[in-house]
């Protein structure tokens, strides 16, 4: 009997971010079992999980969709997408499913679709609470019924037990909502008799696309995983895997380079090898995996912070820069008296002046605090919790003040601030935050990601 | 000695989760990197003196197989809230850069 082997082809680290047509086509060439791609991340911050939209351009989602689909129905094998949308919430999955089937009935494709959906009912949520099912992540407080009411969408993160179940079933296009990256790679190896291990470590190569190749870009990896190790190449001849790229990768995004915390278990790779295969091939092994003893599901969740309004300012004088705190301290006296006056109490908004020249990456970590700029950029921001008009309206006495306010020894006497842009305040909308930070405990790995099929 | 701008491959930041931020020293081989583990200078009272951050909060892990250090501890405030400056946490290896090894 040949050992068994599953041969995989991810395209890129995100649907969306694009990779190169000869690249997919040359993965193709090597006749994968599955081709897939990552949909998201909650590296872009809480705004997109709560407003429903995704961090890629549907422009740019549906470029990649297109030639994934025709790859894998032209060559009668699965696409498997998590995290659809970005975010993986129901309207998310909702966009990239929609998009599917337009595709489809444009260029005549036809496919079983499975849509795996990862949005949680609140009631659900409360109910584990009630139960002691819930358990907070990252020092962050117990999870409450007023937090789970306040928030606006809350996911639940899947590992590979729903995605088997939509590929056992059939299913050769499967999107699905929030995903553990790895979990829909790890699925397919599974399925094909892999141990755990093994199929874990492909999934958090994969996940990335070529990401684990010199240079790093946004293009294919083609994996081959065996029972106790695994064979990645970047399909772009103008990449290669070593390695040391191979074994940064798996210092990226987690805590530990060594313990990987996944929905079954813990992947420990404090035993790998990395050896070259070729020079642009490499072969991992020595990876181990601890099952856990209670499987849990990770939560995401926000809940609505305000609406947000900014301006872009700069200011060249060295006579405001040299005493700039003490006029920022004067900008927001002028603003709570003038905002309260309309009707923005100071407890209702919150205005910040992010200087960039000073601390405007870093803020309070930034250790150089003695340099003096020749000048400084400014971003004018407020976040307001009645209203976007009420932002904005705060927002426009906090530039007008910028651009005014007397300061001791001020020559400049017709305006502080050069704005680039006009108009120069901008409304940014609703803003969001992260409220639910937890894992649930589930008894069934799949209870909590129904499958719907359809045929397209 | 050397800076570490001078002595490592890599030497980033990023978010692991929105609550944390994790920053990776990458060197080129197994010598350079036992010779800068030897040091003791790259540790948990490191980070926590760069980063302002109690020393228990930082998780210091070696990773030999990468001739790579992470750290990784609680980002100033969580990614997207009112006063985050990198959403991403991608820019917030700097402060490292200087840090000079006696190798």
């Amino acid at each position: 009997m040949p050992p068994k082997e599953i041969r995989l082809l991810s395209t890129s680290a995100i649907l969306g971010y694009g990779f190169p047509e000869a690249s997919l086509a040359a993965g193709m060439a090597r006749k994968p079992d599955m081709i897939g791609v990552d949909g998201g991340s909650v590296d872009p911050g809480p705004h997109y999980l709560g407003v429903g939209k995704p961090f890629c351009s549907p422009i740019a989602i549906r470029r990649d969709l297109r030639l994934m689909l025709h790859a894998a129905i032209g060559a009668g094998i699965p696409l498997v997408i998590g995290t659809c949308g970005g975010a993986g919430g129901a309207p998310h999955l909702d966009l990239v499913a929609a998009m599917a089937r337009e595709i489809a009935r444009e260029d005549g494709l036809h496919f079983k679709m499975a849509l795996i959906q990862s949005e949680q009912d609140k009631a659900s949520i409360k109910r584990r609470i009630a139960a002691g099912g819930i358990h907070p992540l990252a020092h962050q407080p117990d999870l409450t019924d007023a937090v789970v009411d306040r928030s606006t969408r809350i996911v639940g993160m899947m590992g590979p037990e729903p995605f088997m179940e939509a590929l056992d079933n059939g299913a050769q296009v499967v999107l699905a909502g929030r995903s553990s990256d790895p979990a829909p790679w790890a699925a397919a190896c599974i399925r094909a008799g892999l141990p755990p291990a093994p199929a874990w470590y492909a999934g958090k190569m994969l996940e990335c696309g070529a990401t684990p190749s010199i240079p790093k870009g946004h293009d294919c990896l083609f994996v081959t995983v065996r029972e106790d190790h695994m064979e990645c190449e970047p399909t772009n001849p103008a990449r290669r895997c070593t390695p040391l790229s191979i074994a940064n990768h798996s210092l990226h995004e987690n805590s530990s380079p060594i313990h990987h915390i996944e929905p079954g278990g813990m992947l420990d790779t404090s035993g790998c090898r990395f050896d070259a295969v070729s020079d642009r091939a490499v072969r991992i092994s020595g990876m181990t995996w601890t099952p856990a003893s209670q499987y849990t599901v990770k939560l995401e969740g926000v809940e609505l912070a305000g609406y947000r309004a900014i301006c872009v300012a700069g200011t060249r004088d060295p006579l405001l820069i040299g005493r700039l705190d003490s006029f920022l301290d004067s900008v927001r006296a002028e603003v709570a008296t003038k905002a309260a006056a309309f009707g923005a109490a100071p407890d209702t908004y919150k205005l910040g002046f992010r200087v960039y020249g000073r601390d405007g990456v870093m803020a309070a970590r930034e250790p150089v605090r003695d340099a003096v700029p020749h000048e400084v950029g400014f971003v004018i921001e407020v976040v307001g919790q009645q209203s976007q008009e009420m932002a904005s309206a705060v927002l426009g006495v906090a530039r007008a003040n910028m651009l005014h306010t007397d300061f001791p020894g001020r020559l400049c006497r017709e305006g502080n601030m050069a704005f680039p842009f006009s108009p120069s305040d901008i409304e940014v909308g609703p803003v969001y935050r992260f409220s639910v930070y937890h894992v649930a405990d589930v008894a069934d790995p799949r209870e909590m990601f129904p499958i719907e099929y359809e045929m397209v | 000695m050397a800076l570490i701008r001078d002595a490592a491959r890599v030497c980033k930041s990023k978010n692991a989760g929105p609550f944390e931020l994790t920053i990776d020293v990458v060197f080129d081989d197994a010598a350079i990197f036992e010779k800068v583990k030897a040091t003791g200078v790259l540790c948990p009272a490191l980070f926590a003196r760069l980063y302002s951050v109690p020393e228990e909060h930082v998780l210091f892990t070696p990773y030999d197989a990468a001739f790579a250090f992470k750290a990784t501890f609680p980002r100033l405030v969580p990614a997207g809230e009112f006063g985050d400056t990198d959403v991403y946490g991608c820019q917030q290896h700097a402060p490292l850069l200087d840090v000079d090894l006696p190798i």
